[in-house]
């Protein structure tokens, strides 16, 4: 072992032991969906900040439709959601935005507007479990769209700007507040 | 102004670090520890070796073994202090510091400043590697605490 962290244990089928870490720092794993900053145009490929180490790549041809003639209309400085084909310690990270079958699946450039903002890898994974509580309590305050990175990224757009930096403000003091903290002050939001 | 002892201090953490952090892992990727003196009330090379090893754990940077600092004093009259004030550095006959590895308590890194024998040095080795308890505690301890919050 060779971080620090608790000692978690599933009993379901063969049993399963791991150690649960808060990591500050994101290191690319394939297969994790991530939020990507385009920031380079290089001929055929993008180059994406990830977080990580090193920029991701991204090749104009792996997105849902395109071909050398339809290409996707990226720019420098646009948001994309992906996931990781290659990352290894030894290679650049690539990215796609199709899955294995040739379709998006939610994966691509995200939309205007909106607000992304970085949280701990320890929000992520517990804003990802499923049944999370907070999404539920909060997507009965106000409707919003919502993409949340692996990389610690998550990008917001409600209704109003004023309804966007409430949903960020509640999602970022998350990490540190108990549950009965946070459904007061959902219940203060509602009320007003 | 950054001098000789700055630097010094900074080779001995640097060649601490190296021995405990896992670089395999990361190829081609630079990693910067950041130490900023608040305070020095004495025992400063120790202090920042404990800093610097609770700030790789607080990174959750992958480790093959925590380490931890201690200074002892070797006083005029042969009695070893641990943890020395600076006065009591200034008076003191030799002082040892030792970065101790948390696997069977192995000796990571050794400074003197000052003269002693090797008994002497021996004799500190030991109460340090005993001291040394105290400090992996504390490191548990404050694990412990910031993972209960979450």
């Amino acid at each position: 072992v060779t971080t620090c962290g608790l000692l978690r244990h599933r009993p379901g089928g063969g049993g399963a032991f791991w150690v649960d870490s808060q990591q500050k720092r994101y290191v690319p794993v394939k297969g994790d969906h991530v939020i990507g900053i385009v920031t380079a145009k290089a001929g055929d490929v993008f180059r994406l900040d990830v977080g990580g180490s090193e920029p991701a790549s991204l090749s104009y041809l792996a997105f849902e439709g395109a071909t050398k003639r339809n290409r996707p209309n990226v720019q420098v400085g646009d948001l994309i959601y992906g996931q990781f084909v290659v990352a290894n310690k030894d290679m650049e990270p690539e990215m796609v935005c199709i899955d294995s079958s040739g379709k998006s699946s939610g994966m691509g450039i995200i939309g205007q507007d909106g607000f992304l903002f970085k949280v701990s890898l320890g929000l992520i994974r517990k804003l990802l479990a499923p049944k999370c509580e907070i999404i539920q309590e909060l997507s009965q305050l106000y409707p919003f769209e919502l993409v949340i990175g692996m990389n610690g990224r998550i990008w917001v757009k409600a209704r109003t700007v004023q309804q966007t930096l409430i949903i960020v403000n509640i999602l970022e003091a998350c990490e540190y507040m108990t549950p009965e903290q946070r459904k007061q002050a959902l219940a203060k939001l509602s009320g007003t | 102004l950054a001098g000789v002892l700055e630097r010094s201090r900074e080779q001995l953490l640097r060649q601490t670090c190296e021995a405990v952090v896992l670089g395999v892992l990361h190829p081609r990727t630079a990693i910067s520890l950041v130490l900023q003196v608040l305070s020095d009330a004495g025992s400063l090379l120790s202090c920042c070796l404990n800093a610097a090893c609770m700030a790789l754990l607080d990174a959750g940077l992958p480790l093959s073994a925590l380490f931890c600092g201690v200074t002892c004093a070797l006083q005029p009259d042969g009695t070893i202090l641990l943890d020395p004030t600076a006065l009591q550095e200034q008076e003191a006959r030799a002082i040892l510091t030792f970065a101790i590895a948390s696997s069977e308590r192995k000796v990571l890194m050794a400074t003197t400043k000052g003269s002693c024998s090797v008994e002497e040095m021996q004799q500190c080795l030991a109460a340090a590697q005993r001291a040394a308890n105290t400090i992996f505690q504390f490191y548990r301890d404050s694990v412990r605490r910031r993972y209960s919050k979450s």
